[in-house]
């Protein structure tokens, strides 16, 4: 018996890790749909961004993000958390493991901070597609300090770690609110003060698109976040280490699958019907939208009601899409869409699959996430723009940011013998 | 001598090709162009708003002739290059001062 409960530990644990791995790829899929969703001339400047962000998340939630978000036992009240002090290194005492019973821990402490921390870097990326192209690299590194450290963890203390959410039985599987619209939220507010990209929206309120300039590389990227996913919400059950948690586990891989599926087809078709094409890049849109949308309860419902609720999801990114455009809101990647509009759906929908949500209680959450976390982004946005400035000069935006900010291209065509030059 | 410029559609290049090598040209340089004629250009789509692309893809041909394969040379462009649609292209002919075979320093028709 006791070697079974180190058994179950161990392979608790693995599959902890093991998902927090698949999530942590989600950051090459965000880099790769959004390299390939904006000009060439701004190819460098967003993997750096991209890249760089998931470190400083990283290093921000082992220094005090995860303090705040699981405080346990030492939370102050049920809003605010405290600060609780750098990551150690204790974990938990075998004797413990193998007492068993109801409390007795079973997975490992660091694997479960290596699994919450991929999740405050999935936030942080769905911000940096929705102000590319003309924001300063520095500007959106100090942000992401802010928010990783502590406007992500505050939230996520409310819901996942124990706080006044959680309380009211607000209902978040794996974030569609505490992840996804916290994302879009501060995204959000950074584009409202940062403003559209020179030349999008012309003097009478003509629409003038940019296309992206690479497909291929947003494709991929969109099958990267799908294959992610899987770990984003397959190791939200937390345990897979018998027969119902394993049963629960495959559940939520086929409803997450098949979301995305009906948000693809969904967005194809309203594309199709609306413009006469079917517009690739509202494709992907769809299918992340159908996975946002299935990620606060991805367990209740049948894989048919997934379907419709992801494809539900699909059908409101194209509208949010063109309507964001309409309200001049600059977005090159639709990120504001699927991860704030789709994710207000999924928290919603959670009333609809799951008999023991309450809609009254989903939309207090709902409004309690979007609020703060844009009110928190405005005003740090806000701050770092009256101190460094958030926008590159029109002359730099001009360049491209690659050469203004890094000082590279991604695309050095013409190299002479000597390496470089021509 | 003579260079004749010719501006065509990009899909016609292989039928312009084989249609100079059937009398005898020995070369043509080829670049991808963009420009607009009367065509003017065409509206594209993306994510939900249109947009006029006002320069099109065309295919600039250059060949360096001896005088007395002109007529011949621009016969056999329009003749391949025809499809009797807008957007068929142009030719330009211009005179030849001089030209060089860099690996045997020829000059003049020998070089061509």
């Amino acid at each position: 018996m006791e070697q079974l409960l180190e058994l179950s530990y161990a392979l608790d644990t693995f599959y902890f890790l093991m998902t927090g791995a698949l999530v942590m790829w989600m950051a090459a899929g965000f880099a790769m749909l959004e390299a390939g969703l904006v000009r060439s001339k701004n190819t460098a400047e967003i993997l750096t961004k991209n890249i760089a962000l998931f470190a400083v998340a990283c290093i921000m939630y082992m220094l005090i993000g995860y303090g705040i978000m699981y405080p346990g036992d030492a939370a102050v009240n049920s809003w605010w958390p405290g600060l609780h002090g750098i990551l150690g290194t204790t974990d938990h005492e075998v004797a413990a493991v193998i007492a068993g019973g109801e409390g007795a821990p079973y997975y490992s402490t660091l694997s479960d901070f290596f699994f919450q921390m991929v999740f405050v870097a999935t936030a942080m990326s769905v911000v940096s597609g929705a102000i590319a192209e003309r924001m300063k690299l520095w500007a959106f590194m100090v942000f992401a300090v802010v928010m990783t450290g502590f406007i992500y963890p505050m939230e996520g203390y409310w819901k996942w770690g124990g706080g006044f959410l959680n309380v009211m039985d607000f209902k978040d599987f794996a974030g569609s609110g505490v992840v996804h619209l916290c994302g879009a939220s501060a995204a959000l507010a950074g584009v409202l003060l940062l403003g559209a990209r020179k030349g999008k929206y012309g003097p009478n309120g003509e629409i003038h698109p940019i296309p992206g300039a690479n497909l291929p590389l947003a494709t991929l990227g969109t099958f990267i976040l799908w294959l992610g996913w899987f770990g984003f919400n397959g190791g939200s059950e937390l345990k897979i280490s018998n027969v119902t948690e394993a049963n629960a586990v495959a559940m939520v891989f086929v409803n997450t699958n098949m979301a995305a599926a009906g948000g693809l087809v969904a967005a194809a078709t309203v594309a199709r019907l609306l413009f006469g094409k079917t517009d690739l890049t509202m494709v992907l849109n769809g299918a992340l939208a159908g996975l946002v949308a299935i990620t606060a309860e991805p367990l209740t419902g049948s894989p048919l009601l997934s379907t419709i609720i992801g494809a539900i999801g699909g059908v409101l990114v194209v509208f949010s899409i063109l309507g964001l455009d309409k309200l001049k809101i600059d977005d090159p990647v639709g990120a504001i869409s699927v991860h704030g509009v789709v994710g207000m759906w999924g928290l919603i929908a959670v009333a609809w699959s799951n008999p023991e949500a309450s809609l009254k209680v989903q939309l207090i959450g709902l409004g309690t996430i979007f609020a703060w976390v844009f009110v928190t982004s405005f005003v740090t946005w806000f701050i770092i723009k009256m101190v460094i400035g958030i926008r590159v000069s029109p002359e730099e935006e001009y360049e491209g940011v690659d050469l203004g900010e890094c000082g590279v291209e991604a695309y050095p065509e013409f190299t002479g013998n000597r390496g470089s030059g021509i | 001598m003579k260079l004749v410029t010719a501006i065509i559609k990009p899909f016609k290049l292989d039928d312009v090709r084989e249609a100079l090598s059937e009398i005898g040209v020995q070369g043509v340089t080829v670049t991808e162009v963009k420009g607009f004629g009367r065509q003017k250009g065409h509206t594209e789509l993306y994510r939900g708003a249109e947009y006029v692309v006002d320069f099109l893809p065309k295919v600039k041909l250059e060949v360096a002739i001896n005088d007395d394969l002109t007529e011949r040379v621009i016969e056999a462009i329009s003749k391949a290059a025809n499809t009797g649609k807008i957007g068929d292209g142009k030719i330009f002919v211009y005179t030849l001062d001089q030209a060089i075979r860099i690996r045997t320093g020829e000059t003049g028709p020998e070089a061509l």
